[in-house]
């Protein structure tokens, strides 16, 4: 295989390295005195920004977007199927189905970002996104254990920065550190799980390691090496009892970062999870049906769900802050999702691929109207949030949308993907075996209804705003966040009412 | 055609978001008429031997990764249900002319749940009518939690949370049967044989899911909280059409689903059903609240409509659905003479206050109002009240006699509370000679003029009411004839025998 061809394949991740490159480039070339200078002479009034800084900010956040633009149309350019160096780099219709939608995620969390007036150096923060974009892809384009690690990893090491960027924030600094600390730790647990896999097996191809695992009895040794895996991946994912840098990361890292590790490294961590588990250990399913448990890995991912449910949805209703909240909800909503993978087949891993996508879609609107709340009255507690209605409308109806989403209302997407996750996982299981997780999430996502309901309550019937809002006109700038927001939450209703669109694509991308 | 009545309504809700407020309530009327007169056309229009099967309407594919489509049906029960609802939206539009505050979203939130019951009533495919059914309730959280009285948030709250937990129980059940039968259109289902084994646990799960909407006993706690921290509007659609989702859907899709499990369980029903009746009748009659007072008789009589349905028998079901009909139009009636005659111009709720006042004198029509209104309600013949429960009992004398016999204890309780609230609240001192009316008067606060008599939108809105439950008590055939078709094909009786 010539170099040619080998970079027309990898021509999505190419574009987007040479724009984080560039982004780098534009902002250490025009932002830097700028910057810099603001600093020095006031730091309390940073927010104020000069002309400059914010031209160079514009400038980076459109030569990125560009470049995430042209990435897009380079992944539809694509051939619909290729293999390079035995699965390193694979091309299907699902890789690429979802490396657009993961360069989607990131697009719109860039336009969050450039209202974001925190973030000292625009261009850096924008190239590190990109770079764990670039991350985002690789896990998504790969069926090769050792290419998904580093793909892990890079996506990892960019979040950390991502999520500790704003240095003047002692809660960022947290946030970064907790998130490093707890990732550090999961990529260990993976990288041994992978090194015990591929004791057993000899391979790190998926294919492969499947076809070999069909041949072998279940050894303990293997066992741990795929339990070594998943645990590193539900720290990823954020399921309980693996989720305790969650709080602290969507709490303290800048809202942009926020968005991005609830979104497009949650799908991407989703896709290659489902990929790990249904292709590479398809021989150890065994079976979580009540009456008839096997031992394998469904079995643990349905406890791991089991428990994120319960706890996700229990701590969340005694959250006062809407981005703790957020992310307690998060929790829950990976349980939600990894039903579909317990399910297994073709089915269940649509279904949790379509439920984490729209799930990802509503969080990242859901942190806009955030960051809104956070610029117009300092803060994201409830309490922030009274009186939005009156203040911005769209918002408020937006945010709505959202939490409504998110709680499973229909018809919003959040309605069909627990339908198309409950059914799945009911068809999966002959006699209605995994009944009692379906009926488990029911009862959390009612339990979700009422924290979901609070934030809407203080949205739309709370009168109690700050004396100092009162005084001030509603909010009439920052028109391209506001657009981008009220966009995500039609595409929201839309999902819901003709889920097909994304549904059907997804289903077909499924071999 | 009746199609129609759900697109126009979402159609006319979301208009009114990009519309200024000056256009809010002539774009909601205008709407709930369109879908009245829809209504009113396809009721006349319709042949009667059309009604008998639900027939389809329209038919669509919706969803492939499911295979789920777009189907909506229509027989006379589904038709009835429509109309009344088409009634009880314009009339409720009509009785909030006066929203002054946040117009536009009021208005919203009222058409969409107006939109979400039409959909109930006519979908013929599971997943779409579940769909419908949870969308009517969050709309009910707005209006009662923004638009409310007294204790809104909480009686807002309350009401989302039992409802949602009653839709959780559905949720369960829609999935057990479309993963048996591999199939959400409800026709097939119907003929869809499920293993006995299967319907003795599906059943109770869809039927409770459901009749916690209708306000089964113990249940029900929801129903007189919700109906008195709503606006009127919001106690009016409440009491009026969406606690009949969930009967109508108990009929439509538990019982006709899973006949066997609906064997084994119909005594518990008609045992539920007789509690709440004589239960909520008795709270009611020791309520001080007027709001309170009607929302436990709404419980009362929605324990009819539950009796109706626990018989199996053609008699009692057809019953029960004029009585769905029945009570939805007396219903709004009295919540809107409560909510909207007497509260909004006394400030007052409280039966004992309402008593000094005497507000025959001065607000004569909203006495005549609530005499009618009552009168339906206790079901004294030649209103709808009393066509619909004479047709129940005789269905649950053949197969419960006891229950018959309780429910007649019962019906002197409604009977009492219903004159006892009626008394207090317009007739309280015996009087005569005219200078009571100057004395009514001066009872509603020195700022008392002209404009706070009744409005010629009031007025309108409760002849609606009024001329519908007479022209059913009068004569209930033009309902009948429509219902019992309908029920005579529905599965669980002839395998009831």
């Amino acid at each position: 295989m010539s170099y040619l061809e080998l970079l027309k394949l990898a021509s999505p991740e190419a574009i987007v390295v040479i724009t984080a490159l560039a982004v780098l480039t534009i902002g250490l070339t025009t932002g830097r005195e700028a910057a810099s200078a603001t600093v020095s002479t006031a730091g309390p009034t940073r927010n104020a920004g000069s002309s400059s800084s914010t031209r160079s900010a514009a400038l980076c956040s459109f030569v990125a977007a560009l470049g995430l633009v042209i990435a897009i149309g380079a992944v539809l350019m694509l051939p619909r199927n290729a293999t390079l160096f035995g699965g390193m780099l694979v091309i299907t219709p699902l890789t690429s189905l979802f490396k657009i939608i993961c360069i989607a995620l990131v697009f719109f969390t860039l336009l969050l970002t450039t209202s974001e007036k925190s973030l000292l150096h625009p261009g850096e923060y924008l190239a590190i996104v990109l770079l764990a974009t670039v991350g985002l892809m690789l896990l998504v384009g790969s069926e090769e254990l050792l290419m998904i690690f580093i793909g892990l990893e890079l996506l990892g090491l960019s979040l950390y920065v991502m999520a500790a960027f704003d240095k003047n924030d002692v809660r960022s600094a947290e946030a970064g550190l907790k998130y490093f600390l707890f990732g550090s730790t999961s990529s260990a647990f993976t990288l041994f799980g992978i090194s015990l896999i591929y004791g057993m097996s000899g391979t790190t191809g998926l294919a492969a390691i499947s076809a070999k695992l069909a041949t072998a009895s279940v050894q303990p040794l293997l066992a741990v090496g795929v339990v070594m895996t998943l645990v590193g991946f539900s720290f990823k994912i954020a399921a309980a009892p693996f989720h305790l840098w969650a709080p602290d990361a969507y709490q303290g890292a800048p809202v942009p970062s926020a968005a991005f590790i609830a979104s497009g490294s949650k799908v991407a961590s989703f896709v290659v999870l489902g990929k790990i588990v249904l292709v590479g250990f398809a021989p150890v399913h065994g079976s979580a049906a009540w009456h008839g448990m096997v031992a394998g890995w469904s079995p643990v991912l349905a406890v791991l769900a089991a428990f994120s449910i319960l706890l996700g949805n229990l701590v969340a209703l005694a959250q006062s802050n809407v981005r703790r909240l957020l992310a307690y909800s998060a929790v829950a909503h990976g349980g939600y999702t990894l039903i579909g993978l317990v399910a297994g087949g073709r089915d269940g891993f649509s279904a949790a691929l379509f439920y984490t996508t729209t799930y990802a879609i509503t969080l990242v609107g859901a942190f806009g109207v955030v960051g809104f709340v956070r610029r117009d009255t300092g803060g994201d507690d409830l309490s922030n949030f009274s009186g939005l209605y009156s203040r911005s409308p769209l918002m408020a109806g937006s945010m709505a949308i959202f939490m409504l989403s998110l709680a499973g209302i229909p018809p919003l997407a959040g309605f069909f993907g627990k339908f198309y996750l409950f059914s799945s996982a009911l068809r999966a299981s002959p006699g209605h075996g995994l009944l009692w997780l379906v009926a488990l999430a029911l009862l959390g996502s009612f339990i979700s209804l009422y924290y979901y309901l609070m934030v809407i309550k203080f949205i739309f019937v709370d009168k109690r705003a700050e004396p100092e809002i009162d005084h001030r006109l509603p909010i009439t700038d920052h028109v391209l966040q506001k657009s981008a927001i009220s966009l995500i939450a039609a595409a929201v209703l839309l999902l819901g009412v003709m889920p097909d669109i994304l549904a059907a694509q997804i289903l077909a991308a499924i071999p | 055609m009746i199609a129609w009545t759900i697109y126009i309504t979402f159609a006319g809700a979301l208009l009114l978001l990009f519309l200024p407020q000056v256009f809010a309530r002539w774009i909601a009327l205008l709407t709930t008429i369109a879908g009245l007169a829809l209504g009113l056309a396809a009721f006349f229009c319709t042949p009667i031997p059309d009604l008998a099967h639900f027939t389809t309407i329209v038919r669509v594919p919706w969803i492939s990764a499911l295979r789920i489509d777009y189907h909506l049906a229509l027989d006379g029960v589904s038709l009835t249900m429509v109309l009344v609802t088409g009634i009880s939206a314009v009339s409720t539009v009509l009785f909030s002319w006066d929203v002054e505050h946040r117009q536009n979203e009021f208005f919203f939130w009222l058409l969409l749940v107006v939109a979400g019951c039409y959909g109930v009533f006519l979908s013929a495919n599971l997943f779409l009518f579940f769909v419908f059914y949870e969308l009517v309730i969050v709309p009910k959280y707005f209006l009662i939690a923004i638009f409310g009285s007294k204790n809104k948030e909480y009686g807002a709250m309350k009401l989302t949370l039992y409802s949602f937990f009653g839709g959780m129980f559905v949720f369960i059940g829609i999935l057990v049967a479309y993963m048996t039968a591999g199939s959400l259109d409800l026709n097939q289902l119907a003929q869809f044989q499920f293993p006995r084994q299967l319907q003795l646990w599906a059943f109770p799960v869809l039927f409770l899911g459901f009749a916690v909407l209708a306000g089964i006993w113990p249940l029900h706690t929801w129903a007189p909280t919700g109906h008195a921290a709503a606006p009127t509007a919001g106690s009016m659609l409440l009491a009026g059409i969406v606690m009949k989702l969930g009967s109508y859907a108990g009929l439509r899709v538990a019982m006709n689903l899973f006949p066997q499990g609906f064997q084994l369980w119909s005594k518990w029903i008609a045992v539920l059903a007789v509690i709440g009746i004589v239960y909520a009748a008795a709270v009611a009659l020791r309520q001080s609240d007027l709001k309170f007072v009607i929302g436990y008789s709404s419980v009362s009589h929605m324990g009819f409509v539950l009796l109706g349905l626990s018989t199996a028998n053609l008699l009692g079901v057809s019953g029960a659905v004029l009585q769905m009909f029945s009570h939805g139009v007396i219903a709004a009636l009295l919540f809107a003479v409560a909510g909207r005659m007497i509260y909004r111009r006394t400030r007052t709720r409280d039966l004992d206050a309402l008593a000094g006042m005497n507000l025959s004198h001065a607000l004569p029509f909203a006495a005549f109002t609530f005499v009618i209104a009552s009168a339906a309600s206790i079901g004294i013949p030649g209103f709808s009240g009393f066509a619909a429960e004479i047709t129940i009992l005789i269905g649950a004398w053949k197969t419960y006699p006891l229950a018959v016999g309780i429910t007649g204890a019962g019906m002197v309780l409604v009977a009492a509370f219903t004159l006892r609230a009626l008394k207090q609240s317009f007739f309280g001192e015996a009087g005569s000679g005219l200078g009571r009316i100057q004395e009514g008067r001066a009872a509603l606060g020195p700022d008392w003029n002209e404009e706070q008599s009744i409005t010629v939108a009031e007025k309108i809105g409760a002849c609606l009411l009024m001329f519908a439950t007479l022209a059913v008590g009068v004569y209930p055939k033009l309902l009948l004839d429509r219902i019992m078709p309908a029920v005579e094909t529905m599965r669980f009786l002839k395998s009831g025998g």
